[in-house]
């Protein structure tokens, strides 16, 4: 801090200043004051625990779940290598590797078809009266906060082999035999893109709605048809709207663990399944250690890549 | 512990007394590089129960000074003094002042008489002295029918009273108002034009107008203060300030204004001689608180002490007319003139028409006496 | 384009409409189906006169309701979620509350984008991850310090991601509300306490209780946090539906289920309420 020096004639100069600056620090000290609970109660039980697990990640696991007290790198080794039981040597194996390329193929799917579906839905709703708006929200805002294992579960309820969909379908004729549903690639898709679609239409239609359909009708004077109004001008200014929405997809998706547990039945696992083993039957801790931190890597990937992205778009717009 | 609202001030006091004197303020934003001076050194005085109106374009620091005054914001040099008590370390619900906010800042949770009624309330009145006072403040702004409404259900103009009601509730020793016309349409404007000079009249209470509408300021202030770029740039009374601007951006900022290049010839006690551009000699007037000295200057000449002629020897300066431009009630003639600066004529309309003048004309310009001012810089 | 005319879209009947797009209504309603159906046929099934739990036979009755009210694990479970749930919500609020009013009033000042990222950090770490990590940290605190708050150890749990969801709508409505009202609080002589409790407080009401109304739901609803944190007798709602899975099914799961999504629906529609209420009165 610059102490600055005033001859007598200025003493009230140094008076304003130091009035001023000591209203602002009492401001600012009263604002952190304000803050400090809730910074201390996420400090302690949120971001220790994060910390708690980078030491894990770099331990020996104990037999029965827990650490063991000494340096290894096992749990990061372990993810592409298996170590020969006879000789000690390392294989290479993917079995892990295909968890998350399965993660990956399944979170990018479900984006993908929760704006395919996501977008039309969420424009419908920008267009109704503004007095129906709401309601429409409020429509899609009921699953959003939903208890999504029971959600879950319900959709478990209807593809299983004698659920109500085959019932249905063989009641109807349509089929024989049940057709198996649940425990398959299609089951946890189905069932990611269920939970996560609120996700995609809730910021989408954010962006929709505050467009101004002026642009629109310029661009149907203009001679564009339907078609090319929805490409060329609506689905550009909902650019930040689509950017936001795939985020809030893809990165839940990706770390997704009640989906797969339900609906993938233990046998088509994804990363979130994989880390939660390690602290049941599994049982280790610092493995699944080292997968949370990995996919907390790829998730500041997502994020950061989102930032950058959304940045040059405000740029762009501005 | 606050103060105490104090009572009306007497209708006249001592010519000259200040309610509020602003020595040296100063106030900036941010550090370093990026230091904003909101305010730049201002000094003034505001006297007992004048109209007086901080006048700007936006940014110039006309409503930080009003926040500095109110308390919102600590000067980061200088000092305030309130009737002669420095008031520069206290925060604002210990000043005597109250404010009329730009879009009002009702309280929307409560009636009209609640709002009315908050600073007394504050204040710790007692109950039968905020009801009497809330029904005479409603009186005083014609809003007695709306007492228990909610403020969000009445219009613009009736919220504008309620604001100033309730900023005068408490008598307070200066009313601050920050642009409290500007969300108001052209009529109601002009109607709460002359409300705020009846209010200022009854109450007897120094009103501190903060607004960057000229004529806004012209009609209603006893005194304004231009300013620009955190500096007050001329204090004077309407007629001062439109007539004798001290300053290019004051002439330029307060009414449509002519600039020329001239030379000062000579000058003695307030009057000078200067020399037009196209070499006529005139009568000047010189700046009243700026010394001057012989050779090129800046003169201003309003539009309408300027008459146009087709007599181009007794003309002051000669140009080509390029647009006539008709508005009703007078025409404004653009011309270039013979030195190539452009000059505009304003001239009232008569019913024959007979006068006007065409585009492309060459014609002559003759100024009235004390046409011409000189200016500071 | 000398042809360009010719593509000017032709109006089939009455006005021309500009936001009108080929199958979106269509897309519209296949997501409501998709979304909804499961739900429905959850609440239906619930009522079912027979023991299967989708195929449907005899007359709907309350039986499995009943049923369900007197398992006592049931009732149990509903007792510690209750606990978890008013615990973390109460707490969670007041401190959102207190941060919301520290990050948004008054001018920016260094570290107040910390704060904001540090209380909304428990939004972007996945739900497995900070499952996994609370889990470390009390067996860690266990083990070495001796430290175990029983079912306190999942009301902090909850409490955590509970205040970015509390501090959201709190921190919305602040940010909404003039802070020239409160300015004006101050120059009609209100001290700091007196403008907070008269002006703020009251006008702060709708988010308050929509931040309440987000930390109940998310804290109710929670279930991978829950189920790794949770120490033995601290069996929540959803951990005991879970559980109940795993054994024959009969339609007791979708009366407990529906109970589940109709307490959470209640808080969703109510604070819709709440917050189209107020809209209508102040606008």
């Amino acid at each position: 801090m610059a102490e600055t020096t005033f001859s007598a004639g200025l003493l009230p100069d140094d008076n304003a200043e130091h009035v001023a600056r000591a209203a602002e620090q009492a401001s600012v000290r009263t604002r952190w004051a304000l803050s400090l609970p809730s910074l201390l109660i996420i400090g302690i039980f949120g971001i220790v625990p994060l910390l708690v697990i980078v030491v894990y990640s770099f331990l020996g696991a104990a037999a029965y779940g827990g650490v063991e007290w000494r340096f290894s790198t096992d749990a990061y080794v372990g993810f592409l290598f298996q170590k020969d039981i006879f000789d000690d040597t390392l294989h290479f194996a993917p079995d892990y590797l295909q968890i998350y390329l399965r993660s990956f193929l399944f979170a990018l799917g479900t984006t993908a078809i929760c704006l395919l579906l996501g977008f039309p839905t969420a424009y419908f709703m920008a267009t109704r009266p503004p007095a129906q708006r709401n309601y429409w929200v409020l429509l899609i805002t009921i699953p959003f906060w939903s208890n999504l294992l029971v959600r879950t579960l319900a959709v478990m309820l209807i593809i299983r082999d004698e659920g109500l969909l085959n019932d249905g379908l063989i009641w109807a004729g349509a089929i024989q035999k049940p057709v198996i549903m649940l425990y398959t690639n299609f089951s946890i898709v189905l069932g990611l893109f269920y939970s996560y679609l609120p996700f995609m239409i809730l910021p989408l239609y954010a962006s929709l709605e505050k467009m101004d359909f002026r642009l629109v009708e310029a661009g149907f004077d203009l001679y564009a048809t339907r078609g090319k109004v929805l490409r060329r001008i609506i689905m550009p200014l909902a650019l930040p709207g689509i950017v936001a929405g795939c985020m809030l997809v893809f990165i839940p998706a990706l770390g997704a663990y009640v989906t797969p547990l339900i609906l993938g039945g233990g046998t088509h696992l994804m990363i979130g399944d994989l880390i939660g083993q390690q602290f049941g039957s599994g049982r280790n801790w610092p493995f699944g250690c080292a997968q949370a931190l990995i996919l907390m890597a790829f998730v500041l990937v997502t994020l950061t890549l989102y930032v950058r992205l959304s940045g040059g778009k405000v740029q762009q717009h501005g | 512990m606050h103060g105490q609202a104090p009572s009306i001030a007497p209708r006249v006091a001592a010519a000259g007394e200040a309610a509020i004197s602003i020595e040296r303020v100063s106030k900036s934003f941010g550090g370093g590089e990026d230091i904003v001076r909101a305010v730049d050194d201002v000094s003034l005085a505001i006297r007992k129960n004048e109209f007086f109106t901080l006048l700007g374009p936006s940014g110039c620091g006309k409503t930080t000074l009003l926040r500095l005054i109110a308390g919102f914001e600590h000067p980061t040099r200088g000092r305030l003094l309130l009737d002669g008590q420095d008031i520069s370390a206290l925060p604002p619900f210990k000043r005597p002042v109250n404010t009329v906010f730009q879009n009002y800042a009702l309280f929307p949770h409560m009636t009209v008489a609640q709002n009315i009624g908050f600073g007394l309330e504050m204040l710790g009145k007692p109950r039968a002295e905020i009801s009497a006072t809330v029904d005479r403040m409603l009186k005083l702004v014609r809003m007695e029918e709306l007492k228990n409404r909610r403020t969000s259900q009445i219009s613009g103009g009736q919220q504008q009273r309620v604001a100033l009601a309730r900023a005068l509730a408490p008598q307070p020793k200066v009313l601050l108002l920050d642009e409290p016309l500007s969300a108001l349409d052209f009529k109601l404007r002009k109607d709460m034009q002359i409300e705020l000079k009846r209010l200022q009249h009854e109450t007897g209470i120094t009103f501190v107008f903060v607004t960057h509408d000229q004529e806004e300021a012209l009609t209603m202030s006893d005194r304004i203060a231009v300013m620009n770029k955190g500096k007050v740039l001329q204090i004077g009374s309407p007629r001062d300030i439109y007539d004798r601007p001290a300053e290019r951006f004051v002439a330029n900022f307060i009414g449509d204004t002519n600039f020329l290049d001239a030379e000062l010839e000579s000058f003695a006690s307030g009057i000078g001689t200067v020399r037009l551009p196209s070499g006529a000699r005139m009568n000047a007037s010189l700046p009243v608180d700026a010394a001057v000295s012989n050779g090129k200057v800046s003169v201003v000449v309003r539009p309408e002490h300027a008459r146009l002629t087709r007599d181009l020897a007794s003309a002051a300066l000669k140009g080509k007319l390029d647009t006539v431009v008709y508005f009703g009630t007078d025409t404004h003639y653009h011309l270039k003139l013979a030195s190539g600066e452009p000059f505009m004529v304003r001239q009232q309309n008569t019913r024959d028409g007979a006068a006007a003048f065409a585009a492309g004309e060459d014609v002559g310009i003759t100024l009235s006496d004390n046409a011409v001012q000189v200016l500071r810089d | 384009m000398a042809d360009a005319t010719t593509e000017v879209p032709l109006v089939r009947t009455g006005a021309f409409d500009l936001k009108w797009q080929p199958g979106f209504g269509v897309a519209t309603m296949v997501c409501l189906v998709l979304l909804y159906a499961p739900m429905i046929v959850l609440f239906v099934f619930s009522f079912n006169g027979s023991d299967s739990i989708t195929r449907w036979g005899g007359l709907p009755n309350w039986h499995w309701y009943t049923e369900a009210f007197a398992d006592q694990e049931f009732r149990s479970a509903a007792m510690n979620t209750i606990k978890i749930t008013v615990v973390a919500t109460i707490i969670s609020t007041l401190v959102a509350t207190a941060a919301a009013i520290g990050t948004t009033r008054g001018r920016r000042f260094a570290g107040q984008g910390a704060i904001y990222t540090v209380v909304n950090l428990p939004l972007m770490v996945p739900e497995i991850i900070t499952a996994i990590a609370t889990l470390s940290f009390f067996s860690l605190l266990a083990q070495y310090a001796g430290i175990n708050f029983g079912i306190g150890n999942l009301m902090l749990a909850h409490t955590v991601f509970c205040i970015p969801f509390a501090y959201m709508p709190i921190r919305a409505r602040l940010e909404g509300m003039d802070e020239r009202l409160e300015q004006a609080a101050a120059d009609l002589y209100a001290t700091p306490w007196q403008a907070f409790k008269r002006v703020t407080l009251p006008l702060l009401v709708p988010g308050i209780s929509a931040g309440t109304a987000l930390a109940f739901i998310v804290s109710f609803d929670d279930f991978t946090i829950t189920q790794l944190v949770a120490g033995p007798g601290q069996t929540t709602l959803p951990l005991y539906i879970w559980a109940k899975t795993r054994r024959p099914l009969t339609p007791e799961l979708n009366a407990m289920c529906t109970i589940l999504l109709a307490i959470s629906i209640l808080f969703v529609v109510g604070s819709f309420l709440i917050a189209n209420r107020r809209r209508s009165k102040t606008e």
